[in-house]
């Protein structure tokens, strides 16, 4: 991990209405780091992160996301960064194969390229035998991981994951994990939002949300510390309730 | 452009793979063109006629049996009373009544006037005008014989002279309605098809969630919408070859004019409706609602295309809606070309109005397209 800033946001604020998503955030992510989102549901944790990845325009407030400003330069972010969406958001009509291909191609990789990364990825995930088989007919725990390779297709400086592990069983979610960390230790930064206590404890850093505040923002360990509970999830609770 | 073509690639795949859709594309237009061709016909035929005869003569029979001799009546029957009759046509058993009078034949033979009664049943009032046409012609018919038979007799009459016309219909010389109605249907059905497909295919898109995967990768709108529509467009085009094919074979509809003036207007008349489409799907959240707009517009244009109600007719305001009518344009071009032989320079303005429709349609579809909310 090094002190290369690659999120840099500040008094970042969404305004619907009169209602604030997000309300005057300010925090940084480095390069490399596993940097975990939190906070209830409806604490503009998703909205926070539109903005980050260029699909959602801030109302005011500064954020430079890959070196690049989210207010003018939205479509050089894309470039630079992986996303995969709370919803899964492949092509369920289309085979294994074709959605890597599709993806690719969006992406500008080369077809050479294209075809080793999918043989790769196929062989890592154990997809061998369902490669030419509809997405659609996939299980969810398979599709989650599907989708997280597939985000990862063009080498992105960033990924965003909107709670990737949702609906997901533990044995996957733990697979799951270790994608994660052998994508941080290639230096990909990892940006992901979670419902589960126990996978803020995986982050190297965490950030809680409360009402589209950051109420708190520090290693887990240092969390705990603060605010002398033993684990993540008391920290969260603690929190949340005010 | 290595862009678009995997989108293009990808949408085929979804195209053919969905096997609910694929009869609905290729089959149902077919289908619909061979029925609605045959059905949808301006004529009128099959008249229910009856008749009260008070007179009872040679004469009243005579002109009954002109009636029976046209095939455009079926001459049902001879009622007996007014109010059987009525009641009759209250239960839409009869078409047309005639009554005749009392003294018919009598009145007729001193030259006094005498009047027919007809009753029309005119709930549909196209129809009802052209058998009160119809029941004209073959009533002054008969008024024309009888004179000359009534009158023979005093030689020293001075025969009147008739002036006869004599319409020559050109274009579609026997009056042929599905000569006139067959390439309208088919302008009905690529219309159709694309319109469904382009409006419901992005937002189909919005409501699954793969947009928003789409819109986090840097793809220009530009790329993804081409990519998009470019299918729609071969599949409008395929429409027209098998819908032109269907029309010289089953229905003998000429092709006077030539065929690649009518594929050239055809492919920017398609950009025009796919970018209808799109500029649809882009205000809308669900494919349902993208439906039903798309047919709001639909019944819209082809209601006011001139297809089934001649534009001529309609108010001046009207007339100058139909202006915006993209369809109205498909339809002129479809039957000039076709049925009149029309060159380029003919549907000049017809085209220029096509293509400036389809750059302002597909320009708005462009810009209201956003991958940043």
């Amino acid at each position: 991990m090094s002190n290369e800033k690659v999120i840099q946001v500040e008094g970042l604020t969404k305004m619907f209405g009169d209602f604030t998503a997000v309300n005057d955030i300010t925090f940084e992510v480095n390069k490399g780091e596993i940097f975990g989102f939190l906070g209830a549901n409806g604490a503009g944790k998703t909205t926070a992160m539109k903005m980050l990845i260029g699909i959602s325009k801030p109302t005011s407030g500064k954020a430079k996301v890959a070196g690049f400003d989210v207010f003018k330069h939205a479509e050089d972010i894309k470039k630079n960064i992986g996303y995969m969406s709370q919803k899964f958001a492949l092509y369920d009509d289309l085979t294994v194969k074709e959605n890597i291909t599709f993806f690719g191609g969006i992406y500008g990789l080369p077809r050479k390229r294209i075809k080793e990364k999918s043989n790769v990825l196929i062989e890592e995930l154990g997809l061998e035998q369902v490669a030419n088989k509809l997405v659609g007919s996939l299980p969810l725990g398979w599709k989650q991981k599907l989708s997280f390779s597939v985000s990862l297709l063009h080498d992105p400086k960033i990924v965003f994951l909107d709670e990737p592990t949702g609906g997901v069983d533990p044995i996957t979610r733990r697979q799951f994990w270790e994608m994660i960390y052998k994508a941080a230790n290639n230096g990909t930064t990892v940006f992901v939002t979670t419902h589960y206590m126990d996978e803020a404890e995986y982050c190297d850093r965490v950030s809680i949300m409360v009402n589209g505040k950051i109420e708190a923002l520090d290693t887990p360990k240092k969390l705990k510390e603060q605010f002398k509970v033993a684990n993540m999830n008391d920290v969260f609770l603690k929190l949340a309730r005010g | 452009m290595k862009t678009i073509l995997y989108i293009i690639q990808k949408e085929f795949k979804q195209i053919f793979r969905n096997k609910g859709m694929l009869p609905i594309i290729f089959i149902l237009p077919l289908l619909q063109l061979v029925i609605l061709s045959n059905a949808a016909t301006f004529e009128v035929k099959n008249i229910k006629f009856g008749y009260i005869d008070n007179d009872r003569t040679s004469t009243s029979r005579a002109l009954v049996e002109k009636f029976n001799a046209s095939t455009y009546f079926d001459v049902l029957t001879d009622f007996p009373s007014e109010a059987l009759a009525s009641s009759e046509m209250l239960k839409g058993k009869v078409d047309i009544i005639l009554e005749i009078p009392h003294y018919f034949e009598r009145d007729l033979q001193k030259e006094k006037h005498n009047n027919l009664g007809i009753t029309i049943n005119a709930i549909d009032g196209a129809a009802a005008g052209v058998e009160n046409v119809y029941v004209t012609q073959v009533i002054q018919h008969f008024n024309q014989h009888l004179k000359v038979d009534l009158v023979q007799v005093s030689d020293q009459q001075v025969q009147p002279i008739t002036i006869e016309t004599i319409p020559l219909f050109w274009y579609n010389k026997t009056l042929n309605y599905k000569t006139f109605m067959v390439p309208g249907i088919l302008v009905l059905l690529v219309t159709m098809i694309t319109l469904f497909l382009s409006g419901m295919n992005i937002v189909r898109e919005k409501e699954i969630g793969t947009l928003e995967q789409i819109n986090v990768t840097p793809i220009k709108k530009s790329q993804f919408i081409i990519g998009k529509l470019f299918p729609f467009w071969v599949i409008g085009m395929g429409l027209l070859t098998v819908g032109l094919l269907l029309a010289r074979l089953i229905f003998n509809v000429p092709m006077i004019g030539s065929l690649s003036l009518m594929y050239l207007y055809t492919s920017i008349y398609i950009l025009v409706i796919l970018g209808i489409g799109l500029f649809i799907s882009n205000f809308t959240d669900t494919q349902q609602q993208a439906m039903f707009i798309a047919w709001f517009f639909k019944v819209i244009f082809i209601l006011m295309s001139g297809l089934f109600t001649p534009i001529e007719s309609m108010p001046k305001w009207a007339q100058i809606f139909t202006e915006f009518n993209p369809i109205k344009y498909f339809v002129e071009v479809m039957r000039m070309v076709m049925l009149k032989g029309s060159g380029f320079t003919d549907i000049l303005p017809q085209l220029l109005k096509t293509l400036l429709y389809a750059v302002v349609m597909n320009g708005l579809a462009v810009w209201s397209y956003k991958k940043t909310n």
